[in-house]
């Protein structure tokens, strides 16, 4: 399969991928790692006429301490966010997701922002950057823009990003010390997740301080599991505190009934991978 | 109409430079210009991994990669992996234990076999099947793909017996 054709720039900074962005127009597409707009360019969903490839911009790769959080640049790979020493230290729960997104030749290739502006609803990245309330910094014509993730992603495949501007980095609060898992359904090797979750707590004495939980494909947008965070808040750090606690899990979720099973399935499955997600973040 | 861009791609140790449209996938321009035929096109779709090939050493799947956006960089085929006539391990390991039915998947097996013994040379059996999780055998044969990959890991693959098979094999 073949794209259409395309112009295409590299440039080596951000100023100057703005400043093509800005004489493209409006039928422009931004190249991060390809693993998910080159398989839709291949089916001709999408044929820009221009792809402004972001792969030289050596400022937007790398993860970088910055005092209570890590600033984490757009174009760095899952394998390297699945693999850092600061993310795992400070953020596992990012670590983890990020391992499960896709295969091993894909998580070389694909990127943690461009993952996150594609804003697939099963995409294994979104939930924990909101469970973990990471600011969003885009730049655009009139400067730098923070958005906070929570406003960030706006329905399915739609984030905050206006015409113009680039996702640069994503600044993730430290959650050092908390435990973190990220349990996945899928049926098969490689696919997307059906419903996934990602869950932090932060365990004092034998008692569940806090608890932090997004869900994955239960909505068009990640979404927290408000009702579970609030129920896990001061319970004892136990199965049974934990169980309870997960049966409100699908509170206040939308999720979608396709092949892979309906939306009372998924909600059933989100109460089980709830459960399942916050036993392995406690150490239980 | 889109233009063409110059691209200077180093490809199992020689340079190539060459006019390439943006819209060029990476595995064309390996089979169809240079003529490395050795990376075979499976789903054309990122699932099965037969076009896997390293760039700066480690895997990618080269139907998913624009020609352009390897520019400056190193590919490596399942054509550069053997040396001086003498197949690579797990090329060797690969023909000892018989891990190909029809073969079409081998080639991108073995290099996403070779990029995962370099990020972790001792994979558990475990280990060894994530690692390929993103690469199809139709045949279903992972068993033995999974035991060249663990005689090489053990080291209990064969170091000499390579040259006597690679005329049949190159």
């Amino acid at each position: 399969m073949i794209p259409s054709a395309f112009d295409y720039a590299a440039p080596a900074t951000v100023a100057e991928a703005l400043d093509l962005l800005a004489a493209a127009g409006d039928d422009v597409k931004l190249l991060a790692g390809g693993q998910s707009l080159i398989p839709v360019m291949k089916l001709r969903l999408a044929d820009p006429a221009m792809v402004i490839d972001l792969g030289r911009i050596g400022e937007l790769s790398g993860v970088r301490d910055d005092g209570d959080a890590l600033l984490i640049g757009a174009m760095t790979p899952h394998h390297q966010v699945a693999t850092d020493s600061l993310i795992a230290t400070h953020l596992p729960l990012l670590a983890k997701a990020a391992a499960t997104v896709a295969d091993p030749q894909v998580r070389h290739r694909g990127t943690f922002g461009g993952a996150l502006v594609h804003a697939d609803p099963a995409g294994d990245l979104p939930a924990p950057v909101l469970a973990a309330d990471a600011t969003f910094i885009l730049a655009g014509p009139a400067g730098e823009r923070r958005v906070g993730a929570a406003d960030f992603f706006q329905g399915y495949f739609t984030t905050a990003v206006a015409d113009g501007e680039i996702l640069t980095h994503i600044r993730v609060p430290k959650y050092t010390g908390w435990g973190a898992h990220y349990e996945k359904f899928t049926r098969v090797a490689q696919q997307w997740s059906i419903v996934a979750v990602a869950a932090m707590v932060r365990v004092e004495g034998g008692t569940i301080a806090e608890a932090r939980i997004g869900l994955t494909n239960m909505a068009s947008t990640p979404v927290r599991a408000t009702a579970v965070e609030q129920a896990l808040a001061g319970a004892p750090m136990t199965r049974d505190a934990i169980a309870a606690a997960s049966v409100h899990a699908a509170e206040g979720t939308d999720p979608a009934s396709d092949l892979n099973g309906d939306a009372a399935y998924r909600r059933h499955l989100a109460e089980v991978l709830t459960r399942r997600a916050v036993i392995a973040a406690a150490g239980l | 109409m889109a233009s063409s861009t110059t691209i200077t791609v180093e490809v199992d140790d020689v340079s190539y430079t060459d006019d390439v449209e943006p819209r060029l996938l990476l595995v064309q321009y390996l089979r169809e210009r240079l003529g490395k035929t050795g990376t075979l096109i499976g789903c054309d779709t990122t699932n099965c991994g037969a076009c896997t090939v390293h760039l700066d050493g480690v895997s990618v799947k080269s139907c998913t990669m624009f020609a352009v956006q390897a520019d400056g960089h190193r590919v490596t085929t399942i054509e550069g992996l053997a040396e001086d006539g003498k197949l690579a391990p797990l090329q060797q390991a690969f023909h000892e234990c018989h891990a190909l039915q029809c073969g079409y998947c081998t080639p991108g097996m073995i290099m996403q076999s070779a990029s995962l013994l370099a990020e972790n040379p001792h994979p558990s059996e475990q280990e060894i099947r994530d690692g390929l999780e993103g690469n199809l055998c139709r045949c279903t044969g992972y068993q033995n793909i999974v035991a060249a990959v663990r005689s090489v890991a053990d080291g209990t693959v064969s170091s000499n017996a390579g040259e006597a098979e690679t005329a049949g094999v190159a």
